[in-house]
C-alpha cells in the first residue's frame, strides 16, 4: 500500500517528515518497506528554454544551442545537442555540467565537440530514466517557467511511503487509515472527512435486487447523467501514477483513487450499456464474461456475479465487465457501492485466479459503515470533475451486524503485555482509534470496548491489549528473564535425538560429508527405489523432478554424487540424516542416517594405494553408524538379500531378529545408469528408528581383568567359495564362550594352491584364562575341538 | 715403560718405586684415544682384567714392605679408581657418537606431505540447530520434533488459520492428492503443527522448541521449497511479552555472540499469536557490508508473540487459566548471517566444495559453556 507525503496530509494535520512517519508507522506494525525521493535524482535538472538552435559548423547532425536557463540576462549557456528535435523557442530540461545522470549514473561534464564549447545537455526522457524515448530530447509546454526544478514540475517533490500492510489491518489499505492510526498514536490531527450527502435530483432508471444476501448484503447504486468523461486533472493523475497507477479517464480514475484513499472499492457502469435492474446473483454454468482486463471467463455457481437482462455485467467485489465499462463517450453511469462478502469475493477470485485491488480489500474486509459515504464522496467527485446530475440513492439489503464488545480488565496489559498501563490512558488510546469504551457492569476497573465498524480485526482482551501496547510503543515492555525452572540445565534433547545426533557426527568423523537433500525427488527416481505411489505425489509440485516425496534418502544423494563429479569431482563421500516417507501418517515418516562412497576412498597418496569404494565401505559405515545409534553390534544378522536397487551379489540387509536395521552394498548398474552416474557407487541406509532403545540405567557391567596371560592361535580353514564368512565365525564363537575373548578373520585368499571352487579364511582366535595358566595340552584341547566344530558346520578342512 | 720381576725385592717398578701419577697421565690419555669400543675394551683389559697391570700390581702389594706398602696401596687404588671412570667415560662417549650416527642413517624427508585423516563435515544447517538447541537448551526448553506431512487441523485451522484466511495464500502450501473424505494432507508450511501436536497431548507448563523441515512451494534466490525453522513455545500460567522479549533478546545475544545486539520488537500479525511482535537485530550495512550488531540499521530475523487465545482453546488448553508465548525463525537465514554464507540455494546443492568450505568439524559440537571456536570453520 503506497501513498504519497502529501496525499497521507489530506487526512492528517502533521508537521512531521516523510522519515518521522515512517519510523512510526514501524513501530505501530506497519512495516515501510521503503521511503521514495523521487525527486533526488532529478535535483538540478531545471525548465529552460532554447533562444538559439544552429547547425554546427563541423558536424552535419549537431546544433549549437544556446539556452536559457534562467539565470538571468547574460547568462546563457551553449550546449552542443545531437536531438533532431532541438529548435529555437521550444523548452526541454537542461542538465548543467556537474549534475549526475541519472540512467548512466555518470557526471555531466563541460566538453567540447569538434570544436565547439558545450557546457550540459538538454536532455531525452531516456536519459532522466523516466521513460524509454531517447529519440529527441524532452519538450515542455509553453507555459512552463524558466529555470524551474524540473522535478517539482513533473510533481515528484512528494515522497512515496510504501507501507506493508498487515492482513489483518484492512483498514489501512486506504491512506485515511494510515493517517487515522498515525493520529491515535500521536502523530498529528486526523482531518475531518466530508461525506455529506448530495441530494438527488430524480429517480434512479436502474433498479437493484440482491438474491444472493450472503455473497452481498448490502448493495447501493446511483445514477448520474449528463455528465463528460475526459481526462482527470493533475491533482489526481499525479496521485494516481505517485502510487503506479496509470491514470485512464476521470471515471474511472474517482473509483481508483477512492479505492487508495478511502478503502471504498466502488464500480461505475456505463448506464446506457445497461439494460433492465442489475441483480447481484451466483453465476449460472456457461456463463461467460469478458472482463475489463481484456481477458474473457468462464462462470460457474461459486463466483458472485452482478447481471442485467442481458447477462452477468460484472464479478461482484473482484473486477468489471468490458460490455458496460465507461469510454470517453460515456455520458450516463451507474455508480456502485456494495459490500462483498470476504470469503465469497476471495472464492471468486480463486476460481478465476483474478488478482484486483477490489478483491484484495473485500476479502480483507471493508467498513461496512463506509458504504454510504463512499458513495457520497464519490458522487461528488463525479459531479466536481465531469458535471452532470445525481439520482437520488437506491438500496438493496443492508449492513450486516458488526457491533461487539469485549471486557478489558485493568491488569492485562501487564499481566499478559508485560508493560504497566493506566486505565486511563488504556482507555483514551483506544478511544483514539475509534472503539467505544464504556465502564463494565463489573466494578473492578474493567471497562468494556466495542471496537469501530472498521476494524473488524479485533476479536477479543488479546487483541485490545495488542492495541494498547501497540500505540504505546513495544519499546517500553521491559525485558524479563525467564524463570530458571532448575538450577541446572536439563537435558534439551530426549534419547532418540540424541542417539541421532551421535550418529551424524560419527559419520561425518569417518570422513563422509554431510548434506542436507530435498525430501521430494522425481517419480522415476522414487520408482527406482520402491515409492512414488499416487498418495505421495504432489499436487503442485516447483518442477516436474520433485514432484514425491522420497520412498529413500539415496535417491537425493546419488543425484547429488552425480552432479559432483559432472563438476570433475568424482570421488564423493556423503551422507544425510534424513526423512524418508512410506505413507501420509506421522507413523511414515521415518529418520534415516543414509551415505554413499563414490570413485576412490581416500585422494592418491605416496603411502596409501586410494582404491575404489566398495561394499565393505559401505558396510562398515552402516556398522559404524549402528554402533553410534547404540544397536547391538553382536547380535546382527547379516543376509545377502538386498532390495531391488542394490547389486543383487554385492549387498545385504543387517537385521535384529526381524526387524531390518540397515542396508548396504554397491548400487545396482541399473540404477546407476538411470542417475546417470559412473559406478561402482557402495551405500548404506541405516534406519534409526528401528534400533532399539538401550534399557535405562547407565552402569556398566562389572569389568574383571584376568590375571592370566592371553593366547592367541591363527587357523586357516578351506571351504566352499560361497560360504558365507559368518557361518564359520559362528561356528569358532560357539566353541568356548567363556574362553574366547576375540575372534579375528584376518585372511581371504583364493586362487593358486586351492582347489577351484574354494577359498581358504584364515582366523585368529584369542583365548583369556580365566581360572588358571593355559597349558600346552589345554591349548591343543580347544584346538582340536575348534577344528571339529568348523569342520562340522562351515564343511571346512585344516589348511596344512 | 718397563719393569722386572725380581724374586729378591719389590717387583713392581723394580726397587726405585715410580710415580704412579706420571704413569697415570699416560694410561688415561690413551683411554680417551680409544678408537672404538672393542679397543677400549682391550685396554680394559690390559689395565684391569685377570692379568691386567693394575690387578697385578695389587695382587703383589702385600710383598712390598709394610712400612711402604700403605702409601703404595693408597695411590694404586686411586689410579685403579680415576682409570675405571675414564674407561666408563669413554664408553659413554663411544655410545652416544655410535647412536648419534646410527641415527644420522635414518633421516626421513620430514617435509613430505601426510594425509590427515579424512574427516567429513557437518552441515551449517545442522550445526545452526545444534547451536540453536543448545542455548534455548538453557533455558529449560526441550526438543519436540512432529511430521512433515500435515493435514489442515495441525497446519492450520487449530492456529486460527480458518480455510478462507487470507492468511493461508501466503503460505504456498504444497499438497497431497485429495482423500476419499475429500480431505487434502500438506507439507507441513511452518514447525507451528509441533505446538498444536504438543499442547494436545502434554499440559503446561510447556517449554519446547521444534527445529526441522518446512515446505513451501516457492523457488527463487530468496525461496527454497523447502527449508528449516525452529519454533519456540512457552505455556504457564504468568508468562508474558515482558518474558517474550527477555528471552529472545537473551537469544540473539548468544546466538550471534554479540553482548550489546540491539534488538527490536515491533507490532505485526501472527494469525495465531496476539500480540504479536516481530524481531529485528541491530546491524551496520556500512560500504555494503553487513556486520551485525549496533550500526543504526536493522535486521528481520523471527516472528513472534502471545499465544493466541484461540489457538490454546483449539488445544484443549483453558486460556482463562494458561498463557504464553511462541515465536519461529528460519535456520536458513539465521545460518546465513552468523557465518556469512551469501546464498541460500547452495545449502541443497551437495557441492562437496561449498559444504567442505562452510561445513564445520564433527567434533566442534555446540554449547554455551564450551563456547564457539574462533572463526566458523575449521
Amino acid at each position: 500500500m503506497k501513498t504519497t507525503l502529501g496525499w497521507l496530509k489530506t487526512h492528517l494535520d502533521t508537521e512531521a517528515s516523510a522519515a518521522a512517519i515512517a519510523d512510526k508507522l514501524v513501530m505501530l506494525g506497519h512495516d515501510v518497506e521503503g521511503v521514495e525521493d523521487r525527486a533526488g535524482r532529478l535535483e538540478g535538472f531545471v525548465v529552460a528554454r532554447v533562444v538559439k538552435a544552429e547547425p554546427h559548423p563541423n558536424a552535419d547532425r549537431l546544433k549549437v544551442c544556446v539556452i536559457d536557463a534562467g539565470r538571468g540576462p547574460g547568462a546563457e549557456v551553449q550546449v552542443v545537442c545531437g536531438a533532431p528535435n532541438a529548435r529555437t523557442g521550444m523548452k526541454g530540461v537542461f542538465g548543467p555540467a556537474g549534475v549526475t545522470i541519472p540512467k548512466t549514473g555518470a557526471v555531466l561534464t563541460e566538453s567540447t565537440i569538434r570544436g565547439v564549447a558545450s557546457r550540459g545537455m538538454l536532455m531525452s526522457a531516456a536519459e532522466l530514466a523516466l521513460g524509454d524515448d531517447h529519440a529527441g530530447i524532452i519538450e515542455l509546454p509553453e507555459d512552463a517557467p524558466v529555470g524551474a526544478r524540473y522535478a517539482g514540475l513533473l510533481g515528484l517533490d512528494d515522497p512515496v511511503i510504501d507501507v506493508k500492510v498487515t492482513p489483518n489491518r484492512a483498514d489501512c489499505l486506504g491512506v485515511r487509515g494510515i493517517a487515522r492510526d498515525l493520529a491515535a498514536a500521536g502523530m498529528g490531527r486526523l482531518k475531518p472527512l466530508d461525506a455529506t450527502p448530495v441530494a438527488g435530483c430524480f429517480t434512479s432508471p436502474i433498479a437493484i435486487h440482491i438474491a444472493d444476501r450472503k455473497a452481498c448484503p448490502l448493495f447501493l447504486g446511483r445514477h448520474i447523467r449528463g455528465l463528460r468523461n475526459g481526462p482527470s486533472p493533475r491533482w489526481l493523475t499525479d496521485r494516481l501514477e505517485a502510487i503506479g497507477l496509470r491514470p485512464i479517464s476521470a471515471l474511472v480514475d474517482i473509483t481508483n483513487f477512492l479505492t487508495f484513499d478511502v478503502n471504498r472499492p466502488l464500480h461505475v457502469f456505463d448506464a446506457a450499456k445497461l439494460r433492465g435492474a442489475l441483480v447481484v446473483r451466483l453465476a449460472r454454468a456457461g456463463e461467460r464474461l469478458c472482463a475489463l482486463n481484456g481477458r474473457a471467463y468462464d462462470l460457474d455457481p461459486e463466483i458472485t456475479a452482478i447481471a442485467d437482462d442481458n447477462g452477468v455485467q460484472s464479478l461482484g467485489g473482484v473486477i468489471g465487465g468490458e460490455a458496460t465499462g465507461c469510454t470517453g463517450a460515456t455520458t450516463e453511469v451507474f455508480v456502485e457501492a456494495a459490500l462483498f462478502d470476504p470469503v465469497r469475493t476471495a472464492a471468486t477470485g480463486r476460481r478465476l485466479d483474478i488478482i484486483s485491488d477490489a478483491r484484495y480489500r473485500f476479502e480483507r474486509g471493508v467498513d461496512p459503515e463506509f458504504v454510504a459515504p463512499g458513495l457520497e464522496i464519490a458522487t461528488r467527485l463525479i459531479l466536481e470533475l465531469c458535471g452532470g446530475e445525481p439520482s437520488e440513492i437506491v438500496v438493496a439489503g443492508q449492513a450486516p451486524e458488526w457491533r461487539r464488545t469485549y471486557v478489558l480488565r485493568p491488569e492485562r496489559p501487564a499481566s499478559l503485555g508485560g508493560l504497566h498501563v493506566p486505565p486511563a490512558e488504556g482507555r483514551a488510546i483506544l478511544e483514539a482509534l475509534g472503539c467505544t469504551v464504556a465502564d463494565a457492569a463489573a466494578r473492578d476497573g474493567s471497562v468494556t470496548v466495542m471496537p469501530p465498524s472498521w476494524r473488524s480485526d479485533i476479536e477479543g482482551e488479546a487483541d485490545l491489549v495488542e492495541e494498547v501496547l501497540r500505540v504505546k510503543g513495544y519499546d517500553l515492555v521491559p525485558p524479563e528473564p525467564l524463570p530458571r525452572q532448575s538450577v541446572i540445565s536439563r537435558p534439551a534433547i530426549d534419547q532418540r535425538r540424541r542417539r541421532t545426533e551421535l550418529v551424524r557426527r560419527s559419520l561425518a568423523a569417518r570422513g563422509l560429508v554431510e548434506a542436507v537433500t530435498f525430501s521430494f525427488v522425481s517419480s522415476q527416481a522414487a520408482a527406482r527405489f520402491g515409492g512414488g505411489n499416487a498418495e505421495l505425489r504432489l499436487v503442485n509440485p516447483i518442477s516436474a523432478d520433485l514432484d514425491v516425496m522420497r520412498p529413500s534418502v539415496l535417491p537425493s544423494l546419488l543425484e547429488a554424487a552425480a552432479r559432483n563429479a559432472d563438476r570433475g569431482f568424482p570421488d564423493v563421500a556423503l551422507f544425510e540424516l534424513g526423512p524418508l516417507y512410506r505413507d501420509g501418517t506421522p507413523e511414515g515418516q521415518a529418520t534415516v542416517a543414509a551415505g554413499l562412497r563414490a570413485g576412490h576412498v581416500g585422494p592418491r597418496d605416496w603411502r596409501e594405494r586410494p582404491r575404489e569404494a566398495d561394499l565393505y565401505d559401505a558396510k562398515a559405515d552402516a556398522v559404524a553408524a549402528l554402533a553410534a545409534a547404540g544397536a547391538p553390534i553382536e547380535s546382527l544378522q547379516t543376509a545377502a538379500d538386498p532390495p531391488a536397487w542394490f547389486h543383487p551379489g554385492r549387498a545385504g540387509v543387517l537385521r535384529l531378529g526381524p526387524a531390518v536395521l540397515a542396508q548396504f552394498g554397491e548400487l545396482h548398474p541399473d540404477v546407476l545408469d538411470a542417475f546417470d552416474a559412473k559406478g561402482p557407487i557402495a551405500a548404506f541406509e541405516v534406519f534409526v528408528d528401528a534400533v532399539p532403545l538401550p534399557r535405562a540405567g547407565r552402569a556398566r557391567a562389572p569389568l574383571k581383568l584376568s590375571v592370566f596371560q592371553p593366547v592367541e592361535r591363527d587357523f586357516a580353514f578351506v571351504v566352499d567359495r560361497d560360504l558365507a564368512a559368518e557361518t564359520l565365525l559362528r561356528a569358532a564363537r560357539g566353541v568356548d564362550r567363556r574362553l574366547v575373548s576375540d575372534i579375528r578373520l584376518f585372511d581371504v585368499y583364493e586362487g593358486a594352491g586351492l582347489p577351484a571352487g574354494k577359498k581358504s579364511l584364515a582366523i585368529a582366535v584369542t583365548l583369556q584364562p580365566q581360572d588358571a595358566t593355559l597349558t600346552d595340552a589345554d591349548i591343543e584341547g580347544f584346538a582340536r575341538r575348534l577344528v571339529a566344530a568348523v569342520e562340522k558346520a562351515a564343511g571346512a578342512t585344516l589348511r596344512g | 715403560m718397563c719393569y722386572t720381576r725380581g724374586r729378591d725385592g719389590p717387583f713392581l717398578f723394580g726397587d726405585h718405586m715410580d710415580d704412579p701419577s706420571a704413569k697415570s697421565a699416560e694410561l688415561l690419555e690413551r683411554i680417551a684415544a680409544a678408537p672404538s669400543p672393542a679397543a677400549l675394551d682391550e685396554i680394559r683389559i690390559e689395565l684391569l682384567g685377570r692379568n691386567g697391570m693394575i690387578t697385578l700390581a695389587m695382587r703383589e702389594l702385600r710383598q712390598v714392605a709394610p712400612e711402604e706398602r700403605r702409601a703404595l696401596g693408597a695411590r694404586l687404588n686411586a689410579l685403579k679408581d680415576q682409570i675405571t671412570d675414564a674407561i666408563a667415560d669413554a664408553g659413554e662417549r663411544l655410545r652416544l657418537a655410535a647412536v648419534s650416527n646410527r641415527l644420522a642413517g635414518e633421516r626421513a624427508d620430514v617435509t613430505l606431505p601426510v594425509r590427515a585423516g579424512e574427516t567429513g563435515r557437518i552441515h551449517p544447517i545442522s550445526q545452526t540447530i545444534d547451536e540453536i538447541i543448545a542455548i534455548f537448551g538453557e533455558m529449560g526448553f526441550a526438543v519436540a520434533e512432529g511430521p512433515h506431512i500435515e493435514d489442515d487441523f495441525h497446519n492450520f485451522t487449530a492456529l486460527n488459520i480458518p480455510p478462507e484466511h487470507p492468511a493461508r495464500q501466503e503460505h504456498d502450501t504444497f499438497y497431497l492428492p485429495e482423500r476419499p473424505d475429500g480431505s487434502r494432507l500438506v507439507l507441513r508450511t511452518h514447525t507451528s503443527p509441533v505446538q498444536i501436536r504438543t499442547m494436545m497431548r502434554r499440559s503446561p507448563p510447556l517449554r519446547i522448541i521444534v527445529p526441522g523441515r518446512t515446505f513451501r512451494c516457492d523457488h527463487d534466490a530468496t525461496h527454497s521449497p523447502m527449508f528449516h525453522q525452529v519454533e519456540g513455545l512457552v505455556i504457564d500460567r504468568t508468562t508474558h511479552m515482558g518474558h517474550l522479549k527477555g528471552c529472545l533478546i537473551e537469544f540473539c545475544r548468544a546466538f550471534f555472540d554479540v553482548d550489546d545486539l540491539p534488538v527490536r520488537f515491533r507490532p505485526s500479525y501472527f494469525p495465531f499469536t496476539e500480540p504479536s511482535a516481530e524481531v529485528d537485530i541491530g546491524c551496520s550495512r556500512a560500504g555494503g557490508e553487513l556486520k551485525i550488531g549496533p550500526g543504526g540499521d536493522w535486521l528481520e530475523i523471527l516472528g513472534s508473540g502471545m499465544v493466541h487465545p484461540k489457538v490454546l482453546q483449539n488445544c484443549g488448553v483453558d486460556p482463562a487459566e494458561y498463557q504464553g508465548f511462541a515465536f519461529g525463525m528460519g535456520i536458513e537465514r539465521v545460518a546465513m548471517l552468523k557465518y556469512g554464507i551469501p546464498d541460500m540455494r547452495p545449502m541443497y546443492e551437495s557441492d562437496l566444495r561449498w559444504l567442505r568450505h562452510y561445513g564445520f568439524v564433527p567434533l566442534d559440537i555446540p554449547s554455551p559453556v564450551r563456547g564457539a571456536l574462533v572463526g566458523p570453520a575449521s
